[in-house]
């Protein structure tokens, strides 16, 4: 058939967009790929690096100890955040919206606070260190519990969702035949939620190994994979072993994501358009025990961030224990001062913007575009592969690519905009799924529509798919902006004195012995992020049900 | 009458999966055209193709003259409405409507008025301001036809567009559209699977069946002279029956010799005889007499419809015939009667397997 206007349009958007993922992804990972392969002058010797690496036995135990705290740590995620989620969708307790705000607060803070949290609870003057009975806080136990902490709220959501599509008539079945509610849990809750929880799992265990704030702060001598990369670029500034370790770590985070994508193809599978939402019915002990858990558990997640917030207040910990906002005068520090503060508010607002603009015609262009097939699947799958990168990689890959003296991008590196590039490349995929998902559910044959009335898809786009998709687009803007306030990993590597982060402040602070400052500095991060989400929910309440009052019946 | 539309040599391949076969069909200008047929036809497919919404693998088709067979749809003169109306459910009504208007340079009276006429044209005045969810599905499936005429296309298709309504609506929409299709003269072409929308509304009917078509005609003519057994069952209710060659004009039903008038080819393997052709002979009088005993009375309305067991020759069969309610009461006729039936040379129909 004759390519119209629309098919070339529609062919250089999706140009850009996939050379912008390119780019910002398969070039810089092509160059930290060939990095690990090179000497300090940049000759190929084959696998010589990996050969040192592996000879080295400290560098080898950190793939043993990055196993051992990513496994721990997912088994107790998942355990604590299954009967959360059981709670939140199986029960009929109050003050469910309450506990799930709650356990949310974890997304909105560094991973590393968390631990900066634990130095104040349990470290050499905590105020609980003797519930350690002597153990270390620093090293695999404070890892662990921080990294629980951390990852808590993504696999709820998860397995939430999992739950909540559970088929009613399958409830209903069970108890016609007087199922007992053990084995109605056994035979009908778990396997619907199987592939729910197998998702969370390696999302969680993704999150760990990859993670490098938490054992960077509280690991003590405890080297972990995540951490090696950091040491070996930014200590001994040995790049080519930094990306060899990258390497090594990339591998299980791409079998997690490939497990991952195979697992959630099943879920969907689950979810047929007759499925019937089940309605809890009602257990006065059961809802007394799952309240009584997530009182529980929602008091330690209160108790992480209050102890920061004290923290944070206090002048000096622990001898003069007023309360003061000494800690947050930024400038009197290293760390950039209140400047990373503001520095992050813009990266994070860049990034919103265009991470969303990006995801979101990409999305559109991937479901609704009329033609290009192939050119639609491939930038579908060149939009899902950042998930596959771990932040830390991706930015050591910005340094061998951008920072190449023959490449014309060259000038970009130390600037604003490679934080935001790395930024938004490391978080596209959640987003573009988010957006896929929002997308699937607007009827396909308003392109056709518009085309037999010959009008060109972007009239569409702008007047029908953009208004009705507005709550998903603010969801994903929300979803870059906070991700992008509390990111350490994709950008420590990236920002320069004059791009300094809130994030990275918080790290820098804390290697510096400033941890007071360090806890206030996430705390700021931390007030910006549950504003941004106040905001977010009155816009949601307010303004845009009066742009969208087309959903109501009654005019 | 002018030919509008050409399709020629059409077919579609959906991977390995032939979705139509050889279409052959033209289209007159000004005239309603019905494809029918069941669900999974290629109905859909074939509207599309003709619409430049799928491509065809082979064939060409051609409106007003010109080849469009290549055209993207946006190339190409035709009015759509999906059978999921596809209006947009954040615009208003008129917003809706003139949607297609906007880039033909008209000035907004021109528009406004336009899409007055259209609202008047379709009955919804009083609805000019709402939004899709506030309307029945009855008046939004007529805004959906309004948005659609609104750059007045040469072509209009329609896709099962009366297939989510409820049957008084059904009914209400069907004269509506054919007086509208009338008295706007636009050449239209609607899919149904329905056959009693596409006997009521089309001036020519296609009848498809696995993706090839296997009669078109007038409604009269593919009711009363269906050439296939699928278009004779499809299409109401008929008794079929294999069939011998006798004479060139006689054949043989389970054993028993029956007169027709068709002229007899010697490859005969299937009649079909509708209900209502069939005759009550109390007296024997009559061609082709045979017994048989009611086995069932069937309450349709103004008619019954008895099944009867004839027996033939060789062997018993059930054959279906149509009485005047009246008829039964009057003669109080009940089940497990014996009566004598008359298969009329004329009703006996020769069709293709
Ligand atoms: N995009 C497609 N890919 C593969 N098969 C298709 C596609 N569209 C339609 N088909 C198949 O082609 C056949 C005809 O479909 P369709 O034209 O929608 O039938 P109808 O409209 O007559 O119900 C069906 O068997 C359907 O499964
Ligand atoms: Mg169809």
């Amino acid at each position: 058939m004759k390519k119209s206007r629309d098919d070339y349009l529609t062919l250089f958007f999706i140009s850009i967009i996939g050379f912008y993922i390119l780019i910002s992804l398969a070039f810089p990972m092509y160059a930290i790929l060939s990095k690990s392969f090179e000497n300090k002058d940049g000759d190929f010797i084959g696998f010589e690096n990996y050969q040192s690496y592996f000879e080295n036995s400290s560098l080898v135990y950190s793939i043993y100890n990055s196993l051992f705290v990513s496994i721990v740590t997912m088994v107790i995620t998942i355990s604590l955040a299954f009967v959360f989620a059981y709670a939140l969708t199986k029960s009929r307790m109050a003050g469910k919206g309450v506990f799930r705000s709650i356990a949310m607060i974890p997304i909105l803070v560094p991973s590393l606070l968390s631990g900066i949290s634990l130095i104040y609870l349990f470290g050499k003057q905590g105020i609980f260190r003797e519930l350690l009975m002597g153990y270390e806080i620093y090293g695999p136990i404070g890892i662990i519990i921080a990294e629980v902490f951390y990852t808590f709220p993504h696999a709820l959501l998860i397995i939430v969702t999992a739950l909540s599509i559970g088929d009613a008539r399958l409830y209903e079945a069970a108890k016609v035949l007087r199922s007992k509610s053990i084995r109605t849990f056994f035979t009908v809750t778990l396997p619907s939620a199987k592939y729910g929880v197998i998702s969370a799992a390696f999302v969680v265990f993704t999150l760990v190994i990859t993670d490098f704030g938490i054992p960077k702060v509280i690991g003590g001598n405890y080297n972990v994979l995540a951490v090696d990369v950091y040491k070996q670029v930014i200590g001994q500034q040995n790049f080519e072993m930094g990306a060899v370790v990258s390497m090594v770590l990339v591998f299980p985070a791409l079998i997690a994501f490939a497990v991952d994508r195979i697992v959630q193809r099943k879920q969907v599978a689950i979810l047929t358009s007759r499925s019937v939402v089940h309605e809890p019915n009602e257990s006065k002990t059961f809802d007394r025990i799952m309240f009584g858990y997530c009182s529980v558990i929602s008091v330690l997640i209160l108790t992480i961030l209050g102890m920061c917030l004290y923290a944070s207040l206090v002048t000096f910990w622990p001898y003069n224990l007023t309360l003061s906002l000494k800690n947050y005068q930024f400038d009197l520090m290293d760390g950039g001062g209140w400047d990373s503060y503001y520095n992050s508010i813009r990266m994070a607002s860049y990034t919103a913007v265009f991470g969303t603009i990006a995801v979101f015609a990409g999305a559109y262009f991937v479901e609704k575009a009329r033609s290009l097939k192939t050119g639609r699947s491939i930038l579908h799958l060149l939009s899902m592969m950042p998930m596959a990168i771990p932040g830390l990689v991706l930015g050591l890959a910005y340094i061998f690519f951008f920072n190449h003296p023959d490449n014309p991008l060259n000038f970009l590196y130390g600037t604003m905009a490679i934080l935001v590039i790395c930024t938004i490349t490391h978080f596209y995929t959640v987003s573009h799924l988010t957006a896929l998902t929002s997308l699937k559910q607007i009827d396909n044959e308003f392109e056709h529509v518009s085309s037999s009335l010959k009008q060109p898809f972007y009239k569409t786009f702008f007047r029908v798919t953009v208004p009705i998709s507005l709550p998903a687009i603010f969801e994903i803007g929300i979803y870059f902006f906070v991700n992008a306030m509390t990111t350490v990993s994709a950008v420590v590597f990236l920002y320069s004195s004059k791009t300094t982060l809130a994030s990275v402040a918080v790290l820098n602070m804390d290697d510096a012995g400033d941890i007071a400052p360090a806890a206030a500095m996430g705390m700021m991060i931390f007030y910006t992020n549950a504003a941004v989400r106040i905001v977010y929910v009155l816009i949601t309440k307010k303004i845009l049900v009066r742009f969208q009052n087309w959903r109501l019946k009654t005019a | 009458m002018e030919q509008y539309l050409s399709v020629k040599n059409v077919a579609k391949y959906f991977g390995k999966f032939q979705a139509l076969n050889n279409i052959n069909f033209d289209v007159n200008e000004g005239e309603f055209v019905c494809i029918l047929g069941p669900s999974g036809c290629g109905k859909t497919t074939l509207l599309r193709v003709i619409a430049g919404l799928e491509s065809q693998s082979e064939g060409t088709i051609q409106q007003n003259n010109n080849d469009i067979s290549l055209l993207p749809p946006d190339q190409r003169d035709f009015g759509i409405v999906f059978q999921s109306y596809a209006l947009f459910p954040n615009l208003t009504v008129k917003d809706n409507i003139s949607f297609g208007l906007k880039t033909r340079k008209q000035n907004r009276n021109e528009i406004d008025s336009r899409v007055d006429e259209l609202l008047k044209l379709v009955g919804l005045s009083d609805h000019i301001n709402k939004y899709s969810a506030q309307l029945s599905g009855g008046e939004q499936q007529r805004v959906a036809l309004a948005r659609a005429l609104a750059p007045s296309p040469g072509l209009l298709l329609l896709d099962e567009p009366l297939s989510a309504l409820d049957a008084k609506v059904r009914q209400h929409l069907r004269l509506e559209i054919k007086n509208l299709q009338k008295q706007l003269g636009v050449t239209t072409i609607m899919v149904t699977h329905d056959q009693e929308e596409a006997l009521t509304m089309a001036d020519r009917i296609i009848l498809m069946n696995n993706g090839v078509i296997e009669q078109e005609g007038s409604p009269q003519d593919i009711y009363s002279k269906p050439t296939t057994a699928f278009s004779a069952n499809f299409i109401g209710t008929t008794n079929l029956f294999k069939a011998k060659k006798i004479s060139s004009n006689s054949i043989e039903i389970h054993g028993s010799v029956l007169e027709c008038n068709d002229n007899i080819n010697d490859d005969v393997s299937t009649v079909t005889i509708r209900p209502e052709d069939i005759k009550i002979s109390d007296s024997g009088e009559g061609k082709n007499i045979l017994s048989g005993t009611i086995k069932e009375l069937e309450f349709l309305g103004s008619n019954i419809r008895g099944h009867i067991e004839v027996n033939f020759e060789s062997d018993k069969a059930i054959v279906l015939c149509n009485f005047a309610a009246e008829f039964i009461q009057n003669k109080n006729i009940q089940t497990n009667a014996s009566i004598n039936i008359s298969l009329q040379p004329h009703a006996i129909k020769i069709v293709k397997e």
